[in-house]
């Protein structure tokens, strides 16, 4: 529906804005050294939070486990690498993502638990209007929205509007639902 | 009746009319005012307003390409011609004319900002089965430990601040109760995972699960699925996208990214005119969104137009080649800013060895080859049994119990081995992995040399045997193997968004590296053989395994799909490895020759085939001798062909006519002695445009007549105005007579994306040929059933 496609839209939107944003944290950027064992030494991994320039086994490595003269054969087998990354990107689309997931897990809860329960309360049992029951043949559908039309006359406003929309759009998931699980002409 | 439920439906649009676009499924009726032209001959008479829902078309139906293209043609001339009356109009086409690249724009910057998002939570979840991140929860395990200095050569991945489940709840790391609290919270989190993603699919957009390929190839052909490419679909099937890939099932997401990117194409069609009305247009970003979905999941822009191109369009104009490769780079670009490898780079499994491969190494090469054909062929017959099964018996009926069961069987198998643990793309990367000095993972566990003298500056792992590590991972990836082939079987096809690029890969890239590893062995043990001698003496770096993983996971993907050109330039771009395109189009041409030699078709087009949608194969020869007399509706002993004429039915007789038929378009002719052709008219335009009558024009009756000429016949003076529906006719409907071959008629539908065609004989009407008909006689022809043909 609108709103939730408002909601994504400007969740995307931030999402994009921020990865660009982000303050370079000093934590996100490091230069990683892969030090391969050499005679008597293990190898060994070295990580520091330095720039591009000083990325090199001379700044990185430390403290330096052979002396002198093979500084300079060791440093060759080394392998540096700079990367960076944006945690603050990570963060806002792990949030955002669970957010999304736990509004749809709650509207699902509430569209087939709480709301007939509401709707059988509030209207009692002899209108059938609401309810998504299991469609018999073609009509059925049709016959609920000549009800749902005859009411709407009396109250056209926003909530109605609403009503009507989500009304529409369940009756379409109910005929893909049956198209794709039930009678498997689509997407087998 | 079938005539009141046309009513309902109309009142049930017209009342929810107001306040633009409520909805964006593909195709919907275009409620606003504001219509499209009426035909080829756009003769709309100056009192009659257009109607809204004329020219639209109903659900799981094709379109009539030639309508729409010559609706967009119209339109562009009276664009140009206006324009050179004001600036603003001036203004107005010059904007009309850039509105494609705009459009082109937002869907790459769309897919982009998804697909990274997908990427991102997708590796997180992944992680999350395994354990959690104490310094930030939303890490996971590989940014976790990113800063930590407590990572060891041996071990690179372990840092104090990513506990792992055992030792949260148990408080130790290691020891078999450790072991089995793992393996229980592995299971509960991949079958959480995966209810969470089938009960989201049924709940809310049934048409989310699946690959989405086989459906985009057949609306791209010019089918309407309403819906198929709408915002819940699309909202969906990123959520459950996530959902499924970290459930450890063996699927991959780039088919249902290919979907993702076709509905944000699909829903920023609504903000252009231009492209919201017309169904061609429409499709024409959608083949541009079909290259950015492809260069989205791989990094590889190039490789995704020509995927497109290749695999799923249908008509491609060389226009749209430029603007695809926009929107691919724009995507790609998109994501790389996002940076979700965290390393700036494109493409996904970089390749950095660049050893050069010898001439006799082409005979692995082509058994990978044959391997990779023998594979697909077995996989697409396996898999559609499975789904026919699925399709027919009580298996059908349990999809959540289907997919929980399959989810369970995974988990429980893929935990012990370390290599079925990892996701798909993790175990792709390690195969193509050259081993050097500085790996210490299993696979590149060898022997040191026999003496230590360390006189090689670099860290080529050179010429040396196989250690114990590399053993036990031998057999590892052998049981790897035989797991992953079975189990993406029944796992393609489930009702959670599946797809197979990744599975595919990783099958061939597994039995790559053992043919490769098998070869550097055998040698490192006979250097002094006929075929070693000369370019492998001893102490040479000769053979690669990484580069047999690759050409395998080239092999296997393409013996399931059987793309050519744009897997090789995927393959490429994906790695980096320019050097190696000779082995790869080896190996991928062996594969697509071994797997034709089993079965014409790949996994799309055999899935597009089980589900029996109207997908007139744009490559198959139509090699029967028959001749449109043959195929034509209808055929001896069929009751007459259903016809208006031109002036002489009421209102009421046309309503009855309708009615008793369910046929989606009537042939109008002069008269029923003469039977001379006037043009055709579609069922639903006429039904809208009856309808709407009887609503809001005086006098009209069930005895009006109904008039498709220029000017109404003579009447007495007290009947009732006549209808004039010259607008929705289309005056120029194709005809063939009745010798002509049905080769030359199915060139024709093909390469005009037609609908139906009239049959003539002697100019007088005949029959009529709907494309139906011809799927029909294609299939009695190769002995296939011609009931399976369900869509029109």
């Amino acid at each position: 529906m609108k709103f939730l496609f408002g909601v994504e839209a400007f969740c995307l939107a931030c999402f994009v804005l921020l990865s660009q944003v982000s303050a370079k944290n000093s934590e996100d950027i490091r230069c990683k050294c892969i030090c391969p064992p050499y005679r008597e030494v293990e190898g060994q991994i070295y990580k520091q939070n330095v720039s591009l320039k000083d990325c090199n086994c001379l700044h990185v490595v430390e403290p330096m486990p052979v002396d002198g003269k093979d500084v300079e054969a060791y440093c060759l087998r080394c392998e540096c690498k700079y990367e960076e990354r944006s945690s603050g990107t990570i963060k806002v689309t792990i949030i955002i993502y669970l957010s999304i997931l736990g509004l749809l897990l709650l509207y699902m809860v509430y569209l087939t638990l709480l709301e007939p329960m509401l709707k059988r309360r509030l209207f009692g049992h002899s209108q059938l209007i609401h309810s998504d029951d299991d469609v018999v043949g073609d009509q059925q559908p049709f016959a609920n929205a000549h009800n749902v039309l005859s009411r709407s006359h009396s109250r056209p406003n926003m909530l109605n509007k609403v009503e009507h929309a989500q009304q529409r759009w369940r009756r379409q998931v109910q005929e893909q639902r049956k198209s794709v699980f039930d009678r498997h002409v689509v997407l087998s | 009746m079938g005539w009141e439920f046309w009513s309902k439906q109309l009142d049930e649009e017209e009342l929810v009319a107001d306040g633009g676009y409520d909805e964006y499924s593909a195709g919907s009726s275009s409620r606003a005012a504001g219509m499209n032209g009426s035909g080829p001959t756009k003769l709309v008479d100056p009192l009659e307003d257009p109607l809204p829902g004329v020219g639209t078309y109903e659900d799981f139906n094709t379109i009539d390409w030639v309508r729409e293209k010559s609706k967009d043609r119209d339109r562009h001339r009276e664009i140009t011609n206006k324009s050179r009356e004001s600036t603003v109009a001036l203004l107005h086409s010059v904007s009309d004319a850039f509105s494609g690249w705009l459009l082109m724009l937002l869907v790459g910057l769309m897919a982009g900002s998804l697909a990274g998002g997908i990427d991102i939570a997708a590796h997180w979840m992944t992680d999350l089965k395994e354990g959690v991140c104490l310094i930030g929860f939303w890490f996971n395990h590989e940014h976790c430990c990113w800063t930590s200095n407590e990572t060891t050569f041996q071990e690179r991945d372990s840092c104090p601040q990513w506990k792992s489940w055992a030792e949260l709840i148990a408080g130790t790391a290691q020891g078999p109760f450790a072991y089995i609290v793992n393996y229980l919270m592995y299971i509960f989190w991949a079958l959480l995972f995966s209810f969470l993603a089938v009960t989201l699919v049924r709940a809310f957009a049934p048409y989310a699960c699946g690959s989405g390929i086989p459906e985009i190839k057949t609306i791209l052909s010019g089918f309407i699925i309403r819906g198929y490419l709408g915002k819940w679909t699309l909202i969906i099937k990123t959520i459950t996208l996530v959902l499924a890939v970290s459930s450890g099932l063996s699927l991959g997401k780039e088919g249902p990214l290919v979907h993702v990117a076709c509905c944000c194409a699909n829903i920023l069609c609504h903000l252009f005119t231009k492209y919201r009305k017309n169904e061609a247009k429409r499709r024409e970003v959608l083949s541009a969104a079909a290259a950015v979905g492809v260069s989205v999941a791989f990094g590889a822009p190039i490789g995704g137009v020509l995927f497109s191109l290749e695999e799923v369009s249908y008509y491609f104009p060389l226009k749209t080649l430029w603007r695809s490769f926009f929107a691919a780079l724009v995507a790609a670009f998109t994501l790389r800013s996002i940076n979700p490898f965290g390393n700036s780079r494109l493409v996904l499994f970089y390749v950095e060895f660049h050893a050069p491969w010898h001439l006799l190494e082409l005979a692995p090469f082509i058994l990978l080859g044959i391997f990779g054909g023998l594979w697909g062929a077995l996989f697409i017959k396996a898999n559609i049994a499975w789904c026919r099964m699925r399709k027919t018996t009580r298996l059908g009926h349990y999809p959540v119990i289907e997919v929980l069961l399959v989810t369970a069987v995974t988990a429980l198998i893929a935990f012990p081995n370390s290599y079925t643990r990892m996701s798909g793309a993790e175990l792709i990367s390690e195969l193509f992995n050259d081993c050097s000095l500085l790996d210490s993972s299993q696979l590149c566990g060898y022997k040191q040399p026999v003496n230590t003298s360390e006189t090689g500056v670099d860290n080529n792992l050179a010429d040396r045997p196989a250690g114990a590590g590399l053993y036990t991972a031998l057999w590892q990836l052998a049981l790897a193997l035989i797991f992953k082939i079975l189990i993406t079987v029944i796992t393609f096809g489930m009702k959670v968004p599946s797809g197979l690029f990744i599975p595919s890969m990783a099958v061939g890239a597994i039995a790559g590296r053992l043919l490769g590893v098998g070869m550097e062995q055998l040698a490192y043990y006979n250097h002094d053989w006929l075929i070693f001698r000369g370019w492998c003496s001893p102490g040479a770096d000769c053979i690669t395994p990484g580069l047999y993983a690759m050409v395998g996971a080239a092999a296997c993907l393409g013996g399931v799909t059987r793309m050519t050109v744009s897997l090789v330039v995927i393959m490429f771009e994906l790695t980096g490895g320019l050097e190696y395109i000779v082995p790869l189009m080896a190996a991928t041409m062996t594969s697509k020759w071994v797997a034709d030699a089993f079965g014409r078709e790949g996994i799309y087009e055999a899935h597009i085939r089980l589900n029996g949608y109207p997908f007139l194969e744009p490559k198959e020869e139509f090699e029967h001798s028959s001749l449109a007399v043959d195929v034509m509706r209808p055929r001896r002993g069929d009751p007459a062909l259903a016809v208006l004429t031109q002036d002489s039915m009421t209102i009421g007789e046309v309503e009855t006519l309708v009615e008793s038929t369910h046929y989606s378009g009537f042939p109008v002719v002069v008269s029923q002695e003469s039977q001379r052709l006037v043009g055709f008219v579609l069922r639903r335009d006429l039904l809208i445009s009856i309808d709407n009558a009887r609503k809001r024009q005086d006098g009209i009756v069930s005895a009006s007549l109904v008039v498709f000429t220029e000017h109404c016949p003579a009447q007495p003076p007290e009947a009732p105005p006549p209808l004039r529906l010259r607008g929705i006719i289309d005056l120029s409907p194709f005809t063939v007579t009745d010798h002509t071959p049905m080769d030359i008629t199915v060139d024709i539908f093909r390469k005009l994306g037609l609908r139906q065609c009239l049959v003539t004989h002697n100019g007088r009407l005949l029959g009529i040929i709907t494309k139906k008909d011809i799927l029909k006689h294609m299939a009695q022809i190769a002995n296939r059933d011609p009931d399976s043909i369900l869509f029109n």
